[in-house]
């Protein structure tokens, strides 16, 4: 009796948050100009040639993909906790692992996604060497899973808060060390030449890791706050 | 095993490293102090905190009693 | 019969009056292991062949290294004992192992970079340890900053003790991408550690000098513990028996 109500809720749950995310499609563009904004401002800040961006570019639109993701991941669940969704959520009988996992990836699909799509943009900016764009791509998409997958932890721990989101970023940052470094080292493996397979690998790992801990860890930090 | 320098004078100085090796020494040395201090002072304080408030309720009971 | 020793360990009167009999003669212990190893390490361990004195610094920092990690898993270990079995000792342990660790990480941190000057040139070098050490530091301070920030002290125990979980199960995970990173950028041969043999002249007081430094560690866990529990359990007869007595 639970197998079909549960698909069916998960359907729901899915359908409910696409729909929200649809009807606030102008924050989509938040992260997104963020991700903008900071990439102009390293030529200003640093240097406009071509040789020292180019360098700097796989490592640079990686942070900054990181900062902007951070930025996002305080409205995870801060609505829903806010007018009372997230506690009636959580006395559902459905598993709150598959429900975590849902909206993690709603949030994925607008803010994750989008920042993949744009970064060859941004690869240009920063004159990325050709062979940086796809391996750049693919890296940004896996590991921008890990990164919202990761940030929902923080975000549960943190939405019973008010001043929640610079204690979200603290505290999530250290975590984001190894998907930052692996993700990076795809696109530069890739500008010199080596084959990125076995880094492309790690990263999967990474992900195939979080997808299984990370909402556990997600479920009952929500729980916690919640209930505290 | 023997003293390792000619005199106080050098063992302050450890060949130029000094400045290194004592600075390191000492801020050890602080930190540690401050990890045993800063506890106990709490515990005392809170401890002697708590014991103002009861005699001060113990005063304001007795002149309520009045 | 046999759980009976764990449940009385869950105690936080039992740990109050313990320690009162412990801490003395931990403490002699400790200042003894502390003194002899520092002046061993100091005045009679014989100087580097290559890094002349400035390698005494290893008998501070290697030890706060050793504490700094150890000290993360105490934590964590704690805050598990304390979410699970809802023991409410762990949760104190738990909270007084944080700033204690974040302390020492910053102790291995600085005088690493203090040791890196006369020996590399450079106060900071980004190689594998010292970076991981960073980002340990970043976790501690990041349970520290969350066991400050809510209203309830049982809501920060249950919230620090799944972050010091996840950060457990992503200590290994860092180390190994920092170390992996490291050796891509890796210049010319830069080793943080000297040979891997090392002389027992310096071998001894080091050893020395961890050792006191772990009991330096359960000596100050337990005054942290104890300003812990006279707070958490001022409501209790005991405690008020302790404020009654103060002068």
């Amino acid at each position: 009796m639970d197998s079909p109500s549960m698909t069916a809720a998960i359907r729901a749950l899915l359908r409910r948050d696409l729909l929200l995310a649809y009807r606030h499609r102008g924050e989509i563009a938040n992260p997104l100009v963020f991700f903008m904004i900071v990439i102009t401002m390293l030529p200003l800040g640093i240097s406009p040639e071509s040789a020292v961006l180019g360098s700097l570019a796989p490592g640079m639109i990686w942070v900054v993909a990181l900062l902007a993701t951070l930025l996002s991941l305080d409205s995870l669940f801060r609505s829903d906790f806010d007018d009372g969704s997230l506690e009636q959520i959580l006395i559902s009988p459905h598993p709150l692992y598959f429900i975590v996992l849902v909206k993690v990836f709603v949030h994925w699909l607008v803010t994750g996604l989008p920042l993949a799509l744009l970064s060859p943009l941004l690869g240009v900016m920063l004159f990325l060497p050709e062979d940086g764009f796809v391996p750049l791509f693919l890296s940004l998409l896996m590991g921008t899973g890990v990164l919202s997958l990761i940030g929902a932890i923080g975000a549960a721990l943190t939405v019973a808060l008010r001043k929640g989101g610079l204690l979200l970023s603290l505290i999530i940052m250290p975590l984001y060390v190894p998907v930052l470094i692996f993700g990076a080292s795809v696109v530069r493996s890739a500008i010199e030449g080596f084959p990125i397979a076995g880094e492309l690998a790690v990263l999967g790992a990474l992900l195939a890791v979080s997808i299984v801990l990370a909402p556990m860890a997600a479920a009952g930090a929500l729980r916690i706050s919640v209930n505290g | 095993m023997e003293f390792q320098f000619a005199s106080l004078a050098e063992f302050w100085a450890m060949k130029g490293h000094g400045p290194y090796v004592w600075a390191c020494y000492a801020l050890a040395l602080s930190t540690l102090f401050y990890l045993i201090d800063a506890p106990r002072r709490k515990h005392h304080q809170y401890l002697k905190q708590q014991h103002a408030l009861k005699v001060a309720q113990a005063h304001i009971n007795k002149s309520s009693e009045k | 019969m046999a759980w009976q020793w764990f449940y009385r360990l869950g105690s936080p009167r039992w740990f109050y009056e313990k320690t009162d009999r412990w801490i003395p003669w931990l403490a002699t212990v400790t200042a003894l292991l502390l003194i002899t190893g520092a002046v061993w390490a100091l005045g009679f361990a014989p100087a580097d062949a290559k890094q002349g004195n400035s390698y005494r610094i290893i008998y501070i920092h290697v030890p706060a290294s050793f504490l700094a990690l150890a000290g993360y898993y105490v934590m964590a270990v704690a805050g598990a004992i304390g979410l699970i079995w809802k023991m409410k000792l762990a949760d104190m342990v738990m909270k007084s192992a944080a700033p204690i660790g974040a302390a020492l990480t910053f102790v291995a941190l600085v005088t690493g970079a203090v040791w890196g000057k006369p020996t590399w040139g450079a106060w900071w070098v980004w190689d594998a340890r010292i970076t991981s050490m960073l980002v340990l530091f970043f976790l501690y301070l990041g349970v520290i900053a969350l066991q400050g920030a809510y209203q309830h002290q049982a809501t920060a125990d249950k919230a620090s003790a799944i972050l010091a979980l996840v950060g457990t199960v992503n200590i290994p995970i860092i180390y190994k991408s920092v170390d992996w990173w490291y050796t891509l950028h890796q210049p010319a041969t830069l080793k943080l550690t000297s040979a891997s043999s090392i002389h027992p002249s310096m071998l001894y007081p080091l050893l020395l000098m961890i050792a006191g430094f772990y009991c330096f560690y359960a000596l100050a866990l337990m005054f942290y513990t104890r300003a812990e529990i006279v707070q958490r359990e001022r409501r209790t007869a005991w405690v008020n028996e302790l404020v009654g007595a103060v002068k």
